[in-house]
């Protein structure tokens, strides 16, 4: 409501003078609180609140650009001459020597400074202050730290599309340079503005790689040549071989020609040891093992069809997916491939027929990396599925050694040159894992994680302690190994031979009982079939191995839960035993009381 | 001036003293066993490392003052004995 109060003044007296007079206060309006209006209000809790009244300060880093120095020595040459005297002018300065000496101050200073210093060069003659305090006492053993590797250094693809990193190669001469294949190999993945580049890289420099090398098709594997380090060959998506001249630049100095490459991407390529040092050899997903040229890609020298049944049937082939060459044994070489097979072939054979010598059944999938062991070529080790085995040669039916199944899938392993009983597998979550088999073969020495994306390639630099892997995401992390998995010591050999030796053993003995046991078991089920009449002779009929398969496979069972009632009834049993016999005790000690 | 000679010739005939360089507080070698290159060379770079020691002496104390300075290396010793307006420079070898 509105408190109006209206004060009116007629025109005439205005400009009056104001007769004031006292008059008691009056009460113009009087409004009292409504108690209603109160519910309509909640009053508020107390709240304390602090308040700071302090300097705002805030910090910041900043990275300044490269500021290149230079270090440079200043000869200072002769001393202040006075401005007179010309310091060339060797009579000059003879004179002004001369006079010199003569100065007072001179033969004053200078006897002082000759006593204080022929006191310290007695001193020096007293004192033989270079001898060695501590010659002849033990080297002190340095206690064994825990296997450890440092990241050095990463480097990062430079495109926006990131490609995995599929093939690294060191330089042949001290591993200044890494050669590195970017390619995708997701079917079907690669997306049109993907770069078709790959790099090499100098050690020291990951901001730019010190080479693009440009091929036609991305590069899925490459190798740089160990007698002429400034060459490279290449496999690419498309199935061709390239080649490189570093001095010549980017672009390929030659490519083989479409038609008598693979068809599928060549997923490895070794450079071979010949007299001419420019041979090689390629695998790929297609079957085909070619060996190539250098000079000439236009055609391979010779062509192995990887076929179980030799008979060089292109459909009947295998995969390759990995190659395996050892400069020890030109002669032989090793191909894994996507079935689990591991083949061991012969160059030299006369017939085709003869160039496969056996194989090896390894994995339940491709095999993704397969070597020899630097130091016992016998051995090798192969990577696939989930687990990393070790075989030796002689051994065809199983590998001797085998590592745990682990939790994500392996795709890359190497030895280390330098220590024969180490080893580098790599997995997909982005673990790289050091393995010492004298040590431990349950568990890996040493579990990095090196990224978050897969890990696909891996390469350790010939003095065994760089190690280089590559990820999906297009990152090559530079690794460096502790120095003790990296430092040959002095048992190493000899115990690993023997550890190799065992194994082998172990696996003949397991093999000659198998076939014991499948031999017994044939003579068996001949004579079972001999008695009976009118059963066919020949292949079973795939549904009776099946129903014999099933029928085994349940009396199997029943076996097993008729053992495991026995061993509960037996438990039964026993714990009864112990209830009764606790029962009797404590009727034994109840009775002993009461008598005493 | 005899009596400067004949110290000069006892430091000089000390086991192992390889040099005696005089320099004086402008940098001008005025008296040498040694040959010309490397008496220019010492005096020049150990003027300057002297001049640096006595700064950082001085720095450290104001009342302080450098009386000797001597610089160990593998192959042998240098001594320097710094004066108001000279320095008495002396090279050894002492394990001969």
């Amino acid at each position: 409501m509105e408190i109006v109060h209206v004060y009116t003044k007629d025109r005439e007296e205005f400009g009056r003078q104001c007769l004031l007079w006292d008059r008691p206060t009056e009460l113009l309006a009087d409004i009292l609180p409504d108690q209603n209006l109160a519910s309509n209000f909640i009053q508020r809790n107390h709240r304390d609140q602090a308040v700071q009244a302090g300097r705002q300060v805030s910090e910041h880093q900043v990275n300044t650009e490269r500021f290149e120095s230079d270090s440079h020595g200043v000869n200072h040459v002769e001393g202040g001459w006075p401005k007179d005297i010309n310091p060339l002018d060797m009579e000059q300065t003879i004179r002004f020597r001369k006079k010199a000496e003569k100065d007072e101050s001179y033969l004053n200073s200078i006897q002082q400074l000759g006593s204080v210093t022929e006191y310290c060069s007695r001193q020096n003659n007293a004192v033989d202050i270079y001898q060695e305090p501590f010659d002849g006492w033990e080297e002190v053993e340095e206690s064994p730290e825990p296997p450890s590797a440092k990241t050095i250094n990463v480097f990062r693809d430079p495109n926006e599309v990131r490609r995995t990193v599929t093939g690294l190669s060191w330089h042949p001469d001290g591993g200044r340079k890494l050669a590195a294949a970017y390619s995708c190999l997701d079917f079907q993945k690669t997306s049109r503005d993907m770069s078709l580049d790959s790099y090499i890289w100098d050690v020291e420099n990951p901001n730019r790689p010190e080479l693009i090398l440009k091929p036609a098709s991305p590069l899925v594997c490459l190798d740089y040549n160990p007698k002429d380090p400034h060459t490279l060959v290449g496999g690419s998506y498309n199935g061709q071989i390239v080649y490189w001249d570093t001095r010549r630049g980017s672009q390929p100095v030659e490519l083989s020609s479409v038609e008598h490459s693979h068809r599928d991407p060549v997923y490895k390529i070794i450079w071979l040891q010949s007299k001419t040092g420019t041979d090689a050899f390629s695998a790929s997903t297609d079957g085909q093992v070619l060996w190539w040229d250098a000079r000439r890609l236009s055609e391979p020298t010779e062509r192995l069809v990887l076929d179980p049944t030799r008979e060089g049937n292109l459909d009947r082939a295998l995969g390759a997916i990995s190659l395996e060459f050892e400069a020890t044994m030109p002669t032989k070489f090793m191909v894994g491939t996507e079935q689990g097979l591991v083949v061991s072939c012969n160059r030299k054979a006369k017939t085709p027929t003869e160039k496969i010598v056996c194989t090896y059944d390894g994995h339940h999938g491709p095999v993704y990396a397969l070597q020899r062991n630097p130091f016992f070529p016998k051995n090798f080790l192969t990577v696939g599925d989930w687990t990393a085995r070790i075989w030796s040669e002689d051994i065809k039916e199983s590998s001797i050694m085998c590592t745990k199944y682990q939790m994500s899938y392996l795709t890359d392993a190497c030895w280390s040159p330098v220590r024969p009983s180490v080893f580098f597998t790599l997995k997909m979550d982005g673990m790289l894992e050091v393995w010492d088999i004298l040590f431990k073969q349950s568990d890996p020495m040493l579990s990095l994680k090196v990224c978050d994306r897969a890990l696909y390639s891996l390469r350790v630099q010939d003095n065994g302690r760089l190690v280089a892997c590559g990820s999906q995401q297009g990152e090559t992390t530079l690794l460096e190994i502790c120095s003790e998995l990296s430092t040959l010591q002095k048992n190493d050999k000899s115990l690993l031979a023997t550890m190799f030796e065992r194994e082998t053993k172990r696996e003949k003995i397991l093999e000659a009982r198998q076939r014991e046991i499948r031999l017994k078991e044939r003579s068996r089920s001949e004579q079972s079939r001999e008695e009976e009449i009118g059963r066919e002779d020949g292949e079973d009929d795939p549904d009776q191995l099946i129903t014999r398969a099933e029928s085994d496979f349940y009396s199997q069972v029943e076996a097993e839960l008729k053992r495991r009632e026995r061993r509960e009834e037996e438990a039964l049993r026993e714990k009864d035993v112990c209830e009764e016999k606790e029962v009797n005790d404590e009727e034994e000690a109840g009775r002993n009381e009461t008598s005493s | 001036m005899a009596e400067v000679e004949e110290t000069l010739k006892r430091i000089q005939g000390q086991k192992g003293v390889q040099g005696i360089i005089i320099v004086n507080s402008e940098g001008i070698p005025v008296k040498t066993t040694l040959d010309n290159s490397s008496t220019v060379q010492y005096a020049g770079l150990i003027h300057q490392l002297v001049m640096k020691a006595r700064s950082t002496v001085r720095d450290i104390d104001p009342q302080n003052d450098l009386t000797f300075l001597r610089v160990r290396s593998k192959k042998n010793e240098i001594m320097i004995a710094p004066d108001k307006d000279y320095f008495l420079i002396v090279i050894q070898n002492p394990s001969d």
